[in-house]
């Protein structure tokens, strides 16, 4: 890592931040990806399905832009389609179960001082890193 | 309801989640080998962005959530919606545990997947099929 990248990611991140403290602000909403899709794809009725696809649509049209502006900006899948369709299985079962991914426990739960929160995070950092080391391990 | 009254509010969810994305973006997490590079510890190139990347997000979120919650209500809407569980318990660690195995295998959470499939690449795509799968298959088998 450069200091570039770290400069980036702190930045990144602040603006995730002051995104997910406007959806809080406007409609009292937790800006976690996991439940946002979850509930939209359920179509829960709690007068929020209107913000879901809203959000969700202006994530989806960013990535488009940046991608037509520079394919280059949206890094290329890590692994091939087998792969994927499994992992894609475990993160929306496993997000799921424990009611939240990265955004919704990582960046909103860690924010509001949860204890759950920071289980679920220790949980799934826990278990990524050492799903890449048996998969550094067997593909070495 | 008034014109006025739905494209506010459907104006500002736009613009939420396009901040969020560009976010990611520009924090360099919509590109999984980044993530990966954050999770392989043992890998002799450790690259510890995703750490600065949550640590900016909450510097940022902590006290503007702590300010924001301390009102009645929210500007467009009528109350905060809160997280629907709060007991530390082992549906939450099961979850965590499974969904760390699928982010690891790919370097993809939900908002980053979502992001670098509108990179139309056909193996991002179906990761995020098969998430709304394990999604709709949880929400069901929990129910």
């Amino acid at each position: 890592m450069t200091f570039t990248s770290a400069w980036h990611g702190a930045l990144g991140g602040a603006l995730i931040g002051l995104a997910a403290s406007i959806a809080l602000l406007s409609h009292g909403r937790i800006a976690g990806i996991s439940g946002t899709l979850g509930r939209a794809i359920e179509r829960d009725d709690d007068g929020g399905f209107g913000f879901r696809i809203a959000f969700l649509a202006g994530m989806i049209a960013v990535g488009f832009l940046a991608y037509l502006a520079s394919p280059a900006a949206i890094g290329a899948p890590a692994a091939g389609t087998p792969l994927l369709v499994v992992a894609g299985l475990l993160v929306g079962f496993g997000t799921t179960l424990a009611n939240g991914c990265t955004s919704g426990h990582g960046v909103c739960g860690l924010s509001r001082g949860s204890s759950r929160s920071l289980v679920a995070v220790g949980t799934f950092m826990a278990t990524a890193a050492i799903t890449v080391a048996i998969a550094r391990a067997v593909t070495a | 309801m008034s014109r006025s009254n739905v494209t506010t509010p459907v104006g500002v969810a736009v613009a939420t989640g396009a901040l969020f994305a560009l976010g990611l973006l520009i924090s360099g997490m919509a590109d999984p080998a980044k993530v990966i590079g954050f999770l392989d510890l043992g890998g002799g190139a450790w690259d510890p962005t995703l750490a600065f990347v949550m640590g900016g997000a909450i510097l940022v979120h902590a006290p503007l959530a702590r300010l924001i919650r301390a009102r009645r209500a929210p500007l467009l809407g009528r109350r905060f919606h809160e997280p629907p569980r709060s007991r530390v318990d082992r549906r939450i660690v099961v979850g965590a545990a499974i969904f760390g195995i699928g982010w690891g295998l790919s370097g993809y959470c939900p908002g980053p997947a979502l992001v670098g499939a509108a990179a139309l690449a056909t193996p991002a795509l179906a990761f995020v099929g098969a998430m709304l799968v394990g999604i709709a298959a949880a929400r069901y088998l929990t129910r």
